[in-house]
C-alpha cells in the first residue's frame, strides 16, 4: 500500500474528505459573517448564536409541529432572517456611525443573552435531531466510507456559497449592494433605498447562520453550546480569508477545514490550535488576510 | 520608603497570625451549633458543560433531603440551603467556599463536581475546618495524594468508573482497546486507569488519540479508532465530547463492529442522544432510577420537581446530605470533627447505597452498575434506559485501601 508522510494513502484522503465536511461549516458561516462585515461594518458576535439558532428552531419545528428536515432548511433560515431583521432594525441601526467595538460589543450581549435563554429551556446536553431517511446510509468511495448525509453538506454548502457569491458579485442587485457600502450617500442620491437593502444584507447573512445550523442538526448535537465552540474559529477564517472578501472567506473556509483535518491524524492535539497558528502566519505577512485589498 | 514597606508587611504577618489565633481560641470550647442552625452550600456548575449533570438538579435534591430530614426527625434547630455557581474554576470555588465559611456560617458543602474546583475546595474545607462531601468530582486524587480528614468522596471516581468496564468488557472477549481521550488530566488519568484494567485482565491497548477538549467535530477521530481495528472503542472524555463522539461513532458504522464504552457517561447523556443511537453501549452507573421500588419512589418524586430523572450525582446529593444531618442529629453537634467521625462510624443504607461506608480516605464505598443500554424497543416508558448487566460490589468497585497513596491511611 502506498503511503504519505507514513499514513496510508486511504487514510489520508479519508481525513480530506472529512476536512472538507468541515471546511463546509466554516465557509458558510465565514461567509455569513463576510457579507455582514463587508457591507455593514459590524463585527457580529451573534453570528454562532443565530449558527445554533437555526439547529434549535430545526428542532423545535420538528418536535412541536412536525416539520420535516426539507422544509426546516427552508423555514429555519427565514426564521433566523427574522430575528437578524429585528435586531438590525431595533438596535444595530444606531451603531453604524460609531467604532466597530460597539457592534462587538452589543452582538456579543446578544449571543450570550440568545445562549443563556436556550440553555435555561433546553439544558445543555443537547437534544436529539436524526439524520433524514433519503441519507441514511454511506457512499463507499474505495478510500473511505462516507456518510451520504455528510456528502450531501459539502454539496448543499458549495451551492448556496457559489450563489451569494454570484448574487454579490455579478448581478445589478449585487452591484447597488456594493455601491451603497462604498459610498451610501450618493446610492441614496440615486433613488436606491439603502436602509433596506442594509437590513436584507444582515436578514441575509444570519440566514446563512441559520441554513449552517439547520445542516448541522442531524451531524451534531443540536444544544446551546455549539455556536460558541465554532465561533471563534469562523472569525479566524474570516481574518485569515481577509475581512469582507466573499471569495476569500469561501476559499479559506474549505482549505482550513482541510488543513485541520489532516492535524487530525499527525498530531491531534494542535488540531483545535493550528487555525490560529496561520492567522498568526497571515497577519504578520499579508496584515490585510489572503485575499483582502489593503484599505 | 523600603524599610517601610517591609515594615508593613511584617506587621501585616502578624496581625494575620494573631487573628488566626484567636479565631481558633474562640472555636475551641465548640458550641453546640454554630449559629444556631446547620448550613448547607450547593456548590455546583449552574450554566456551563456539567449544568445537566449537577447543576439545579442538585440543588433540587439537595432541598428535598432538608425537607425529608425535618419531617421525619423533627430537629429542633434550623436548617438553611445556599447554592452557588461556581462556572467550573477552581478560583471561583474555592473563593466562594471561603466567603460561605467565614461570613455566612456554611457547615457543609456538597456537590463540587469538576476535579479542578473539588480539590481546591478541599483545600479551604481543611483550613477553615469544615466538611465536604463531594458528590460531582472523578478524580481519585481527592482520597489519595490530595485526601483530608475533612473531605468525603461520595458517589464515583475514575477508578470506579474505569475498573468496571476495563474488567467486565475485556472478560467478555473484547480484549483489544482503542482510545478516544480527552487531552488533559481527567482524560488520561480515565485512560491510564482504564488501560490497566484492561492489561489486568488479559487484554491489550492497541492505540489512543487525544483529542482538544470541546472539539466540535469527532469523525476525523473515529475514523482513526474505526481503522485500528480495535474491538472495543473507549472513550475517556465527558459530557459534550462524549455525545458529539457517540452520535459520529453511530453515523460511521463504527457501532456495527466495535463497541462503544463510555468511560464517563450518564443517563443525561443517554437522554440526550436518544437510544437508537446509544443502544448497545456499557459504561459504570453509581445510580440508576429503575433498579427497584425504592429508587423509582424517589426518583419520581424528584422528577416531580425537576422533570427530568435524576443523574447519579443527584441521588448522591441527596443521600450525602441525608447522612450529613443524621450525623448531626445523632450528635448534637456541627464540630467537623465529630460529625466526621460519626459519619465514619454509620453504614449508609438509602435507596442510594446499601451498606455504604466512608473510608478512613474519605472515599464513600457502594455497589456500582455495569450497564447496557436498551434497544429501542426494549424501552417500555420514557426513561427506561438501561439493562443492568453485572453489579460491581462495593468491595471490588473501588480502589483498594492497600494501593492508597492517601497520608491518613495507616499500614
Amino acid at each position: 500500500m502506498s503511503e504519505i508522510f507514513g499514513i496510508p494513502i486511504q487514510a489520508f484522503m479519508g481525513q480530506l474528505m472529512l476536512g472538507l465536511v468541515n471546511g463546509s461549516f466554516y465557509a458558510t458561516l465565514s461567509l455569513g459573517l463576510a457579507v455582514i462585515f463587508g457591507m455593514l461594518n459590524i463585527i457580529n458576535f451573534a453570528h454562532g448564536a443565530l449558527y445554533m439558532a437555526g439547529a434549535m428552531l430545526a428542532w423545535m419545528g420538528l418536535n412541536y409541529f412536525g416539520i420535516g428536515y426539507w422544509w426546516s432548511l427552508l423555514l429555519a433560515p427565514l426564521g433566523v432572517g427574522l430575528i437578524g431583521i429585528v435586531i438590525e432594525r431595533s438596535m444595530l441601526q444606531w451603531l453604524y456611525k460609531l467604532d466597530h467595538l460597539y457592534g462587538l460589543l452589543l452582538t456579543f450581549g446578544l449571543a450570550l443573552i440568545l445562549e443563556g435563554l436556550f440553555r435555561d429551556l433546553y439544558g445543555v446536553s443537547g437534544l436529539p435531531y436524526s439524520i433524514p431517511e433519503e441519507f441514511a446510509g454511506a457512499y463507499n468511495l474505495g478510500f473511505m466510507f462516507l456518510p451520504k448525509y455528510r456528502a450531501w453538506v459539502i454539496l448543499a454548502s458549495l451551492l448556496v456559497c457559489f450563489a451569494t457569491w454570484f448574487v454579490i458579485e455579478k448581478t445589478p442587485l449585487g452591484a447597488y449592494l456594493r455601491a451603497a457600502t462604498e459610498n451610501p450617500k450618493l446610492t441614496q442620491a440615486f433613488g436606491i433605498n439603502v436602509p433596506l437593502m442594509v437590513m436584507l444584507t444582515y436578514g441575509f447573512g444570519v440566514a446563512l447562520a441559520g441554513f449552517a445550523g439547520v445542516l448541522a442538526a442531524p451531524a451534531m448535537q443540536v444544544s446551546p453550546l455549539m455556536g460558541s465552540n465554532l465561533i471563534i474559529v469562523v472569525f479566524a477564517v474570516v481574518v485569515i480569508g481577509g475581512m469582507g472578501s466573499i471569495l476569500g472567506s469561501i476559499v479559506t473556509g474549505l482549505g482550513l477545514g482541510m488543513i485541520e483535518g489532516l492535524t487530525k491524524v499527525f498530531y491531534p492535539e494542535a488540531s483545535s490550535t493550528v487555525v490560529f497558528i496561520i492567522m498568526a502566519i497571515v497577519l504578520l505577512v499579508r496584515p490585510a488576510g489572503l485575499f483582502g485589498r489593503e484599505k | 520608603m523600603k524599610r517601610k514597606l517591609i515594615g508593613a508587611v511584617v506587621g501585616a504577618a502578624i496581625m494575620s497570625l494573631a487573628t488566626g489565633q484567636a479565631y481558633a481560641q474562640a472555636k475551641a470550647p465548640a458550641p453546640k451549633l454554630s449559629g444556631d442552625m446547620v448550613k448547607i452550600g450547593v456548590l455546583t456548575d449552574m450554566s456551563g458543560v456539567y449544568s445537566d449533570l449537577g447543576g439545579q438538579g442538585s440543588v433540587t435534591a439537595a432541598q428535598m433531603a432538608i425537607d425529608d430530614f425535618k419531617a421525619q426527625a423533627k430537629p429542633s434547630w434550623k436548617i438553611d440551603l445556599v447554592y452557588a455557581d461556581h462556572q467550573n474554576k477552581a478560583d471561583v470555588g474555592s473563593n466562594k467556599a471561603r466567603e460561605w465559611y467565614d461570613t455566612q456560617g456554611v457547615d457543609m458543602i456538597t456537590d463540587a463536581l469538576n476535579s479542578a474546583v473539588a480539590l481546591a475546595v478541599s483545600k479551604v474545607t481543611l483550613e477553615k475546618n469544615r466538611i465536604l462531601i463531594d458528590t460531582g468530582a472523578a478524580s481519585t486524587r481527592l482520597t489519595n495524594e490530595d485526601c483530608s480528614p475533612n473531605t468525603v468522596h461520595y458517589v464515583y471516581d475514575t477508578y470506579a468508573l474505569a475498573n468496571g468496564p476495563g474488567k467486565a468488557v475485556t472478560k467478555q472477549g473484547k480484549d483489544s482497546w482503542f482510545f478516544l481521550t480527552a487531552d488533559y488530566a481527567f482524560g488520561h488519568s480515565l485512560e491510564k486507569d482504564t488501560a490497566d484494567a484492561v492489561k489486568a485482565n488479559g487484554g491489550k491497548v492497541v492505540g489512543a488519540v487525544r483529542h482538544p477538549l470541546n472539539a466540535s467535530d469527532f469523525s476525523s477521530f473515529l475514523l482513526q479508532a474505526q481503522s485500528s481495528k480495535a474491538k472495543v472503542v473507549g472513550l475517556a472524555n465527558a459530557g459534550g465530547d462524549t455525545i458529539n463522539s457517540i452520535k459520529a461513532a453511530n453515523e460511521f458504522g463504527l457501532t456495527k463492529n466495535q463497541t462503544i464504552v463510555g468511560l464517563l457517561t450518564t443517563i443525561i447523556d443517554i437522554h440526550a442522544l436518544g437510544l437508537s443511537t446509544t443502544q448497545g453501549m456499557m459504561f459504570t452507573e453509581g445510580f440508576y432510577w429503575n433498579l427497584n421500588n425504592e429508587t423509582r419512589e424517589w426518583s419520581r418524586r424528584f422528577f416531580g420537581k425537576h422533570k427530568k430523572m435524576p443523574s447519579m450525582l443527584h441521588a448522591g446529593t441527596y443521600s450525602a446530605v441525608m447522612t450529613y444531618l443524621k450525623a448531626v442529629q445523632a450528635t448534637g453537634t456541627d464540630d467537623a470533627a465529630t460529625v466526621m467521625k460519626k459519619m465514619k462510624a454509620t453504614p449508609i443504607n438509602d435507596f442510594f447505597a446499601k451498606n455504604g461506608k466512608i473510608r478512613e480516605d474519605g472515599r464513600m464505598e457502594h455497589d456500582m452498575y455495569l450497564v447496557e443500554v436498551k434497544k429501542p424497543a426494549e424501552s417500555k416508558e420514557p426513561w427506561d434506559y438501561y439493562n443492568i448487566k453485572a453489579v460491581i460490589p462495593a468491595s471490588e468497585a473501588f480502589q483498594p485501601m492497600s494501593l492508597s497513596r492517601c497520608p491518613l491511611v495507616k499500614k
